[in-house]
């Protein structure tokens, strides 16, 4: 994977998509998102940070079109906007091939299989995996299989890649690749990340902003800045900023945690 | 060959060798008369003495237990994706399929001896105990799809028709694959048993049928011929179906590979 330095994003980029006093109420009356107002700016790379319950899901399934808010507004800068989903399990299909499953979005998009292939082959190799285009899921790793599924992902050169805590039940050593990998990718790809997980230290190393929420109804406690270039080394875990940084969203969180408690 | 091979190919094998010479001893041993328990030697020289009414049968049988299971197979099918498509149609047809599903099959035949020809009522007893589990495998896996790849084909806006051709069908084909199985063998069973029911309003010409007949007649090494036929044909619908299912899943589902050890 080739590695190129993004510059640092400015508070001025580019808004992609805003989110306007939107709140969800499911149809079982649970409030899962009350008042979030939140931009997703071009090129940057989001991490929403929280604990369960807090609608960190909820607002990547509003920004898929999975689900419409109850209350509030999503404004895209732009009405046709690609879009590709990295879930937390790998969701590939068994039946099929590596190659068919990378396939699937541009195949839906009416792309035969050889218009197809040099995007799909392009995708595999940049996660690595161009020799195991006709292997079954099931004969890959976890760690692989996650890859297909963020080589699906980005088969069609989306503005914005939702990952909704994609390396979780990975092991550290595979999971610390991959997101270096991933940020690498993202940098040379230009695209826009909002990134879902539960790790503090991953959201700092990963993140040029990260959005604290808290649960219970979920909603947004406290917007944090990066400011250092990605792609960043395994070096900054040892910088003053990212200690600084961890420190800060360790509060912001235990601080969204104890609200919850006094509610 | 090897230990495991030995194990799974020579061992039953010898197994069955062992009971069949058993039979046979214990038979002469003991000189128990053919109307009481044949030998396995002449219950084989009754197969191949008789065989032209017992393959007559057969024929019968087999040609009653596939057609069952081609309109089960077909009918199952399309109504679980009925059911897939339009829930209240399952919620209006689940008081039959559970009434249908509990009544025993041989309280069934009379009465449609009543209502039908003697082989339309063996061909519908038949239909009916495989059409449920080929129903029901195969709703159940129409709507076990995963809820993310669900969630990924609409997001890609996927028509109703591609869900259901690139996502929904094969996620339920284990599950129907499992259904066909278990309906190949109740097809054999229901014909059976309708055959059974038909063949004592003296009616019919299936193996069955035979078995009543050379009962009747103290013919017990045709009775013990033609049960061997029986049991062969449902090994031989079995095979053909496990084979059908192999092919089909060997290379993804877990169902059809031999587990990493």
């Amino acid at each position: 994977m080739s590695l190129m330095v993004a510059p640092i994003l400015q508070v001025t980029a580019p808004r992609l998509v805003r989110l306007e006093e939107v709140g969800k109420t499911f149809a079982n009356g649970t409030v899962a998102l009350t008042g979030v107002d939140m931009d997703v700016r071009r090129g940057e790379f989001l991490s929403l940070l929280g604990p369960s319950g807090c609608g960190k899901s909820t607002i990547l399934r509003l920004l898929a079109g999975l689900t419409g808010p109850t209350h509030g507004w999503i404004n895209w800068s732009e009405q046709e906007h690609e879009l590709g989903f990295v879930f937390q399990e790998p969701t590939l299909m068994p039946w099929t091939s590596v190659f068919s499953n990378v396939w699937l979005p541009l195949r839906l998009k009416g792309q035969s299989r050889a218009v197809a292939k040099p995007a799909v082959m392009e995708a595999l190799e940049k996660v690595g995996l161009a020799g195991f285009a006709n292997a079954y899921p099931r004969e890959l790793s976890g760690g692989m299989k996650m890859r297909v599924s963020i080589a699906r992902a980005l088969v069609t050169r989306p503005a914005l890649l939702l990952m909704d805590e994609p390396f979780a039940a990975l092991d550290e050593i595979t999971r610390n690749k991959l997101n270096d990998d991933l940020v690498a990718l993202k940098c040379e790809l230009g695209a826009t990340v909002v990134f879902v997980t539960h790790s503090v230290y991953e959201s700092v190393y990963l993140s040029d902003r990260i959005v604290v929420m808290a649960p219970r109804p979920g909603r947004i406690v406290a917007e944090i800045e990066i400011e250092a270039p990605l792609p960043r080394a395994e070096d900054f875990r040892l910088e003053p900023l990212y200690v600084e940084r961890c420190r800060e969203t360790s509060a912001a969180l235990h601080r969204a945690m104890s609200h919850e408690a006094t509610l | 060959m090897t230990r495991r091979e030995i194990q799974r190919y020579a061992l039953p094998a010898f197994a069955l060798i062992a009971a069949l010479v058993g039979w046979e001893l214990v038979v002469r041993v003991n000189q128990i008369e053919p109307v009481i328990l044949p030998a396995p030697s002449l219950v084989l020289k009754t197969l191949i003495g008789d065989w032209t009414v017992l393959f007559r049968s057969l024929l019968v049988t087999l040609t009653i237990t596939l057609q069952a299971l081609i309109a089960a197979t077909i009918g199952g099918a399309l109504l679980a994706l009925v059911f897939a498509r339009f829930r209240w149609i399952e919620e209006a047809f689940f008081p039959f399929a559970v009434i249908m599903q509990v009544t025993p099959v041989i309280s069934i035949a009379p009465l449609l001896l009543v209502y039908l020809s003697s082989g339309g009522a063996v061909l519908v007893c038949s239909f009916l105990v495989a059409f449920f589990p080929i129903l029901s495998n195969t709703a159940l896996g129409l709507s076990s799809v995963d809820h993310n790849l669900l969630d990924l084909f609409q997001m890609y806006r996927a028509s109703r028709g591609r869900q259901l051709l690139w996502l929904r069908l094969p996620s339920a084909l284990p599950y129907f694959l499992g259904g066909l199985r278990i309906g190949g063998g109740l097809a054999l069973i229901g014909a059976i048993v309708a055959e059974i029911a038909a063949g004592s309003a003296g009616q019919g010409s299936g193996l069955a049928f035979r078995i009543i007949e050379s009962g009747s007649r103290l013919n017990i090494p045709r009775m013990f011929a033609a049960l061997v036929l029986i049991s062969l044909t449902g090994i031989f619908i079995y095979l053909v179906l496990s084979a059908l299912s192999y092919l089909l899943l060997h290379r993804w589902h877990d169902s059809a590979r031999r587990r990493e050890t």
